[in-house]
């Protein structure tokens, strides 16, 4: 049980480092100044942090206020991130908007091919709507997989709460979602879609997309600092999940061609999400009220059970790294 | 108000060692090892790190943490600093624990100085108006101004260590934890850390530092701890420690049973290592004998190295058996000795490290004796120790008139 000392240090005022530099070593008995340390000592502050380190497991969830403490680092990472993530790239900030138009022409294409339904909306403004909501969950996702491992060095030489790495990632997915809507702004103006009152549930939406994703993720992250096995199979689950997923199709589709399986097709949190996230754009078809109450409980025991197991395996993650 | 700023009580670490499951990294092994070996349990060995370990460190204090390799003072930090749990005790901290285990932790090569500072700091547990407020101190103690906005991958080894040594000496928390961090840069910079640590001290606050100089911790630390395979077999005041540490070289037998501990792929392992005298006088020629045993399977030819430590750290000589086109051909026990005629070394004790390498290192041999050299100077006349106290060695030198 670590007990929190992170409310009373901002009060505290530290000593500031002397700037003065002592000019080398001189000799020992000039440095024995234990009665200035006495001194010193004195005059130091009398609230100072107390904290119990001991073993055993820590099955008590976040400490929060030491999770506030250190938000500036939470930034700084997703600070790094955002910096790093298109260096040494000819196009640089350009494929954040690019990526997703790529994949929408792509699956527009197979669209038209596989003579898909899109529920009365252009195909391409369908796609790239599916993808920005779609890549936000699986950016989020697939980068807080691997958000231990990649810092394994911090993780064994100096500590803060790790929770902070899988937290630092959705402040960058969520500038590329950010780009990606204004341009999903643009193609509404070019196919004449006028926005409805449900573009104001987005946020919802969006919240909901990356509990459930930053749940799944941190359970990812804290088995692969383990299991490295985690970055090879996790691809190939996320794929199949697209394509489970309303993502390409709408779910109307899939209710019409097997009504039977529709139950367990619902039983995907994405399916009501991303249902409920295009009819807040476009206002088309009929508001997936079940399928997205069971999606919030789906995200909020995702985001339960990734904390627990999170925390759980934290104290291992530097022995094992 | 208590003064206590750490109290430790019975703290112990244990780790699990697995021996002969060779090692399952990845599920699908761990479950074919399983299937293929149902009734098998792999080997486990609980490895004490740390083993009961008290103390108390006053606030103010300046404790110095010695120890041979392996002798748990790095987990002692890590437990201190919060990166791992103690698997038994309690360690209660009074005041906020920054800690310096690695200079440089978070650095990206990618990212400017500038861009740097605020990372590095924000990662120490630092507040951005801190960081701020310290900012120009920072780029200052570093002197790399001028390379503020250029990516680090740029910079020299030597501006990387000052720049992020800068960052860390300039945490604000109230006990700081550093591990041997001064070991890294020239000595001008070291000699720069070691006196920022001393402004550190005399500010009140606590420090837990870890060395191997026994110099730096004399000068820094009025407390110290000298710790001796994971169990504190002293502490209290500085001097007793040293020469705890001292004491605890120059047993072979001693050294042979750590041999798993040490660096190196660990084909052969050097068994013994001793000096050929108790005393060497400093113009003598100073003999180190060693034993080499196979442990592994090896084929391959091999060379070995010594190195001579002086007490600051300094490596005054390296006699690398390369350099004399001597390889040593792969046998079951071998035995050799190194002969050290000059540089004259100065008086005082030096550490030797010797190495065993094909490719890479096979055996790394820390501190694997301690040769004593009295003040008997190789000069016609004694004019005191304390003419020769200027340089590193003592010089083979002529002095002639006239010739101008």
């Amino acid at each position: 049980m670590t007990e929190s000392i992170y409310q009373k240090v901002e009060a505290i005022s530290a000593d500031p480092v002397s700037q003065g530099m002592s000019g080398g070593i001189s000799q020992p008995d000039d440095l024995r100044h234990s009665s200035e340390q006495s001194a010193a000592a004195e005059a130091a502050p009398l609230s100072v942090p107390h904290l119990v380190l001991r073993p055993g497991s820590a099955w008590h969830l976040v400490d929060l206020a030491e999770v506030w403490y250190f938000r500036d680092l939470l930034f700084s990472f997703a600070g790094r991130d955002l910096k790093l993530r298109y260096k040494q790239t000819a196009l640089g900030i350009i494929w954040v908007i690019l990526q997703p138009l790529m994949a929408a022409g792509v699956f527009t294409l197979v669209g038209s091919l596989a003579k898909l339904p899109s529920g009365g909306i252009p195909t391409f403004v369908f796609m790239f709507a599916s993808m920005l909501a779609w890549n936000l969950f699986s950016n989020t996702l697939g980068r807080i997989s691997t958000c231990m491992v990649s810092n394994s060095n911090m993780i064994s030489k100096v500590y803060f709460p790790r929770i902070i790495l899988p937290l630092s990632i959705t402040p960058s997915t969520l500038v590329d979602f950010s780009v990606g809507s204004c341009l999903m702004a643009v193609l509404m103006i070019v196919y004449h879609i006028a926005p409805g009152f449900g573009l104001l549930l987005i946020p919802l939406w969006v919240m909901l997309i990356l509990l459930t994703a930053v749940g799944f993720g941190m359970i990812a992250s804290a088995l692969a600092v383990s299991y490295r096995d985690i970055q090879y199979i996790l691809p190939v689950l996320v794929q199949t999940l697209m394509f489970a997923s309303p993502v390409i199709y709408p779910a109307s589709a899939f209710k019409a061609h097997h009504p039977a399986l529709y139950p367990f097709f619902c039983l995907n949190p994405l399916s009501g999400i991303l249902t409920a996230f295009r009819w807040s754009i476009f206002g088309k078809g009929s508001f997936p009220l079940e399928p997205l109450l069971w999606s919030v409980a789906a995200a909020v025991i995702a985001g339960l059970i990734g904390l627990f197991t999170f925390k759980r395996l934290e104290s291992r993650f530097a022995d094992v790294i | 108000m208590t003064d206590i700023a750490i109290r430790a009580t019975n703290i112990a670490k244990s780790y699990i060692i697995r021996h002969n499951a060779s090692d399952h990294v990845t599920l699908a092994e761990t479950v074919l090892h399983r299937v293929a070996h149902p009734f098998s349990r792999p080997q486990k060995e609980l490895f004490w790190a740390l083993n009961d370990i008290t103390f108390d460190v006053n606030r103010g204090d300046v404790v110095g943490i010695i120890g041979r390799n392996g002798a748990g003072k790095s987990t002692l930090l890590k437990i201190l600093s919060r990166i791992t749990k103690p698997s038994k005790g309690e360690i209660h901290l009074h005041g906020r624990v920054g800690s310096l285990l690695e200079v440089g932790t978070g650095f990206h090569p990618e990212l400017t100085g500038r861009e740097n500072i605020y990372l590095n700091g924000a990662i120490l547990g630092m507040r951005k108006p801190e960081i701020r407020k310290h900012f120009d101190a920072i780029v200052d103690f570093s002197g790399v101004e001028q390379f503020l906005d250029t990516p680090v991958k740029r910079y020299s080894s030597g501006m990387y260590v000052r720049l992020a040594f800068a960052v860390a000496a300039h945490l604000e928390s109230e006990i700081l934890v550093v591990d041997e961090v001064l070991a890294v840069g020239d000595a001008e910079f070291t000699r720069k850390c070691l006196g920022k640590m001393q402004d550190v001290s005399k500010s009140g606050r606590t420090v837990l530092f870890v060395s191997h100089q026994m110099q730096s911790v004399a000068v820094l630390c009025n407390k110290a701890m000298y710790l001796e395979r994971g169990v504190c077999t002293f502490a209290g005041d500085v001097p007793t420690a040293i020469e705890h540490y001292m004491k605890s070289f120059g047993s072979a037998e001693a050294a042979a049973t750590e041999a798993h501990r040490r660096h190196g792929s660990g084909e052969y392992r050097f068994v013994s290592a001793e000096p050929a005298k108790e005393f060497f006088a400093c113009g003598e020629e100073k003999v180190i004998k060693f034993k080499l045993r196979r442990v592994r399977p090896f084929t391959q030819k091999m060379f070995v190295f010594c190195d001579f430590v002086d007490a600051s750290g300094v490596t005054v000589a390296r006699c690398d058996s390369r350099l004399l086109d001597f390889y040593i051909s792969p046998a079951d026990e071998f035995g050799g000795e190194f002969r050290l005629r000059t540089p004259w070394l100065k008086p005082g004790d030096y550490t030797v490290d010797l190495r065993v390498c094909c490719y890479g290192v096979l055996d790394h041999f820390i501190r694997a004796c301690v040769i004593r050299v009295v003040d008997v100077l190789p000069y016609p006349s004694h004019g005191g120790i304390e003419i020769v106290s200027g340089g590193v060695v003592l010089a083979d030198y002529e002095f002639q008139a006239g010739g101008g």
